[in-house]
């Protein structure tokens, strides 16, 4: 079955599409080893709260500059939304977006009767006034859990909307329950903004590149400059026009291919733009790789050449510097898949020696089908393998139960609320939100500095650690970190390969 | 405002499983959530800084997938709660659904009653995100702690049997940002009467030890326009505490006064055992401390020549609405103008707030509004306006109306990103000349 299918109103989620697991333990060269013969997902017998699809597809919709986002469902199925709109406004400085427009998010109030007699006329009508109070030039309704299991025929009140009222009214199906990798919710805002608002190529742009990322500062733009082009930035900060020409550029690049990973697939294989074949730029090996694929697939191999060898002059003695200061420190990492790789990287190309880390999920191949692609390979070829490597969706307790045996000299984290169970155990810990800081050559610098700064200044986490209030039993504390993981540690392989 | 299609723009509260963080708030609790992946976390993203004991991300939780959707989640349900107790140190669980269990309909509560049965501290409450708002599901919560597990130990805590003891039924946890400062004030003022409270959550609760102790208690202190009145009304049919029911959060020195003499009063009708001598003592220096401060600071509001703010919009629950624009208006001269209650207050309760609110002044009409939509309650204030330099007190998504209509602001309403709010009160004596702080800071900081 083909991975990307417009002509459906929902995405497939990642588990069936491209065979995404949540639960392993073992080291990181097993699991690469073992990727193309696919992975059988493991189930956990305790678990704690994950993060849900819905939110992410609201974070991949609410920074569209010029929409609106209904989330279809009770109240409570928006309630986070609003750290989106404070998100929006404060970065925008470095996107350029010089007047930040308040972020328009609504609910549907789904009640307990609606969960009786449907919930389609209530939504039906919150389109109309949201189109009416905004003037959104597209509309985009999440769907949830209670939405979903009540059954309420969302695609056809959009359409019927969209007919009414002119401008593309988004179907976006990302309940809960549909996935254990929360990632999905990206691929679901992926999919539906494909479906009604990426408008099939007028001519090919070879002076935009697509970028698909978060919030983080436009590096881009310069890196992009020596090649004649400049980025078209997606989702976050973008437009819907903005949106609807993506179709038209000369690639596609990701920041993060755990996020990235179906829209890059979309635009290639429905609307011809080439997905660069590397993984994004982390470490002086990849950034090397990246700039020579961006060389060659813009037919610029020689602008590639200048700025690597201009880059690497520049940099390499600072980053030599650093590695002298960092060399032998231990480093644990936790982060969604592809980052969490890229923070691998860092600690490698660093000097760090990664200790372990806690991934919450792994893809064993990305949409695209690319081994280029594929992260964790590539930091295990570049710097060896990666012991307890743990794959966890944000399993806290097993966090903790691997910090507090591991004990590393630093924690590298992504995601919120993991930072203070390192501080608690009065390991310094280092969160960066910006997902562009560690890319490139001068990325190695940003995160060998502000490393240096965490394990230097750990006076905080020292004091925190002497008073600190923990959760855990001494018995939990004690048992390995895959205890409730069924089937227990290492790689159960599918029979018969990927995909099925 | 009229309701169009019932839709809720800037949410200012959340669904029923938001009271999960009123058993955060109980020292050593543990909630547990029967529900899909991601309510905790929405539920800690919307309030922020609420991970407490065992909240957010560190809840079990069963993740509804489509497996427990379609055959039922109750296995699923015995298996994490078994293995909670393998992993986490707790005192008390409280299982709290979500719309997934809720519609599929799992009998949650046998599940949870084998483990009761098994002598664990453990309690079931349905907060199916669509049945109820996290204001009405705070109660459905604390009436199933009192129902399932403080009546476990009525024996030794005889209904009624310490006369100068009452239950404190106040602050909502979390969804006032300045629960822990109030539920601190309010004790320490009760002190002042002779009375010991019993606060259920924050720091200053003895965890579930205290809860046990509710049925001892003489009799109820409810300070709150409507939420937290079904558990005094449960504890009332149940132990026959009568309650004595303050209708907003007593801020300054007018309403802490009026606060305090309400419930001493009703304290002596009760038996309880109060030196009313030293009572008036404690309110009258209190109030005098009190208006030492204003005194000093009566030169500053009348004399400021650069620009103070002379009008105020508030958009908050029912109880600050009508505190604030009381205190705004007696002990700091800001006129309240257009208010807005943004917490979906049930309308059997709406006339009553608008008569509270009515009598902060026999001058002046305030005009109140009843809005949950928030975003049209922002609507309706951009096409309003007035003479004078106005202020906003609201949530984290007014920031940017105040700035639009170039009013100063307070953020004090949940949610916020702009502030952080520890254990700072606005309740009582100290909490009024808290307000009066934070509101001329933020004036004074616009002077560069």
């Amino acid at each position: 079955m083909p991975k990307v299918n417009l002509s459906l109103p929902a995405v497939r989620i990642r588990e069936i599409r491209i065979n995404s697991i949540t639960g392993y333990q073992g080291d990181a060269e097993e699991l690469v080893s073992a990727s193309p013969r696919g992975l059988k997902d493991k189930n956990r017998s305790f678990s704690q709260c994950l993060g849900c699809s819905t939110s992410k597809a609201a974070c991949m919709t609410v920074l569209i500059q010029d929409g609106a986002v209904i989330s279809h469902g009770p109240v409570g199925c928006a309630a986070c939304l609003h750290e989106f709109a404070f998100t929006y406004r404060v970065n925008s400085p470095l996107r350029g977006v010089e007047k930040p427009a308040p972020r328009r998010i609504f609910s549907t109030n789904l009640q307990e009767k609606d969960t009786v007699y449907g919930g389609a006329v209530k939504l039906a009508a919150a389109i109309r006034e949201v189109r009416e109070r905004t003037g959104a030039n597209a509309i985009f309704v999440l769907t949830t859990c209670a939405a979903g299991i009540i059954g309420d025929d969302v695609e056809s009140v959009c359409e019927e909307a969209e007919e009414e009222l002119g401008v593309p009214i988004v179907p976006i199906f990302c309940e809960g329950f549909r996935s254990k990798v929360w990632t999905t919710g990206f691929d679901a805002a992926y999919h539906g903004i494909a479906r009604k608002l990426i408008k099939p190529p007028r001519e090919r742009r070879a002076d935009v590149i697509n970028v698909i990322n978060f919030w983080g500062s436009d590096v881009f733009k310069d890196w992009f400059a020596p090649f004649g082009a400049k980025p078209n930035y997606i989702t976050p900060y973008s437009t819907t026009e903005s949106l609807a020409y993506s179709s038209e550029a000369a690639a596609t690049v990701q920041a993060c291919s755990t996020l990235g990973s179906y829209l890059g697939a979309v635009l290639e294989q429905d609307f011809g733009v080439p997905e660069l074949p590397s993984a994004p730029p982390y470490g002086i090996a990849q950034t090397d790789r990246w700039f020579r694929a961006l060389g060659k697939l813009l037919g610029k191999e020689e602008a590639a050449e200048k700025v690597i060898a201009e880059k690497k002059e520049k940099f390499i003695p600072r980053i030599e510097e650093l590695r002298g200061k960092l060399e032998g420190k231990t480093a644990y990492v936790t982060a969604g898949a592809a980052h969490g790789h890229a923070l691998l990287d860092l600690c490698g190309e660093l000097g760090l020696n990664a200790v372990g880390a806690a991934i919450f999920h792994h893809d064993p191949v990305y949409d695209s089908g690319r081994e280029e692609n594929d992260q964790l390979a590539q930091r295990v070829r570049d710097y060896g393998s990666v012991p307890n490597f743990n794959v966890c969706n944000k399993q806290e307790f097993e966090l903790v139960n691997a910090l507090n045996k591991i004990r590393p000299d630093v924690l590298l984290a992504r995601h919120g609320g993991m930072t203070l169970w390192g501080a608690k155990l009065g390991i310094p810990s280092l969160l960066i939100g910006d997902e562009h800081h560690g890319m490139g050559y001068e990325g190695i610098i940003n995160y060998g500095e502000r490393l240096l700064d965490a394990i230097e200044n750990d006076e905080f986490v020292k004091n925190l650690r002497e008073h600190s209030v923990n959760p855990y039993t001494d018995w939990w504390l004690e048992q390995e970190p895959h205890y409730f993981l069924q089937g227990g540690a290492g790689i159960q392989a599918v029979q018969g390969g990927a995909g099925k | 405002m009229s309701k169009a299609s019932g839709i809720i723009e800037q949410e200012r509260y959340t669904c029923a499983i938001g009271a999960l963080q009123s058993v955060v708030a109980i020292p050593r609790a543990v909630p547990i959530l029967h529900s899909g992946p991601g309510c905790g976390e929405m539920i800690q993203g919307f309030f922020e800084r609420s991970t407490g004991y065992a909240g957010g991300n560190t809840s079990p939780c069963t993740n509804f997938s489509e497996k427990e959707v379609v055959f039922g989640g109750a296995g699923k349900l015995r298996q994490i709660i078994e293995n909670t107790y393998k992993v986490l140190k707790t005192d008390l669980q409280v299982v709290l659904t979500g719309c997934t269990s809720g519609i599929v309909g799992d009998d949650v509560e046998s599940v949870v009653s084998e483990f009761r049965d098994e002598g664990k501290p453990i309690v079931s409450v349905e907060t199916a995100g669509f049945k109820a708002t996290n204001f009405e599901a705070h109660s459905l919560v604390v009436n199933a702690i009192i129902d399932q597990y403080v009546s476990l130990f009525e024996e030794e805590n005889a209904p009624r049997s310490e006369k100068n003891t009452v239950n404190l039924l106040a602050s909502l946890p979390y969804q006032d940002p300045f629960w822990k400062g109030n539920l601190f004030e309010y004790k320490r003022l009760l002190a002042g009467l002779g009375l010991r409270a019993n606060v259920l959550f924050g720091p200053e609760s003895g965890g579930v030890a205290q809860w046990r102790k509710i049925p001892a208690a003489n009799f109820n202190v409810l300070a709150s326009p409507w939420h937290g009145k079904p558990v005094a009304d449960r504890l009332k049919a149940k132990y026959g505490q009568p309650y004595t029911w303050f209708p907003h959060i007593p801020i300054g020195a007018n309403q802490t006064e009026a606060f305090l003499k309400q419930v001493a009063a009703f304290a002596l009708e009760n038996g309880a055992e109060i030196d009313e001598a030293a009572a008036r003592g404690f309110i009258k220096h209190s109030s005098d401390a009190y208006y030492e401060e204003i005194d000093n600071l009566a030169t500053f509001l009348l004399e400021f020549r650069y620009g103070l703010p002379n009008h105020a919009h508030i958009l908050h629950d029912a109880g600050y609405v009508a505190a604030l624009s009381k205190f705004l208006l007696h002990e700091a001269g800001i006129v309240p103008k257009e208010q807005f209650v943004t917490d979906g207050t049930p309308e059997r309760f709406q006339e009553n707030i608008r008569r509270n609110i009515a009598e902060t002044s026999e001058k002046r009409e305030i005009p109140v509004f009843f809005e949950p939509d928030a975003g049209k309650a922002q609507e309706f204030l951009r096409g309003v306006s007035h003479a004078g330099r106005g202020l906003i007190i609201g949530s984290g998504w007014d920031k940017e109306l105040a700035r639009e209509k170039g009013c100063d602001f307070l953020s004090a309403a949940a949610p916020t990103p702009y502030r952080l709010v520890m254990t700072t009160n606005y309740a009582g004596f100290s909490g009024g000349l808290r307000v009066i702080e934070d509101i001329y800071h933020n004036v004074l900081a616009t002077y560069k």
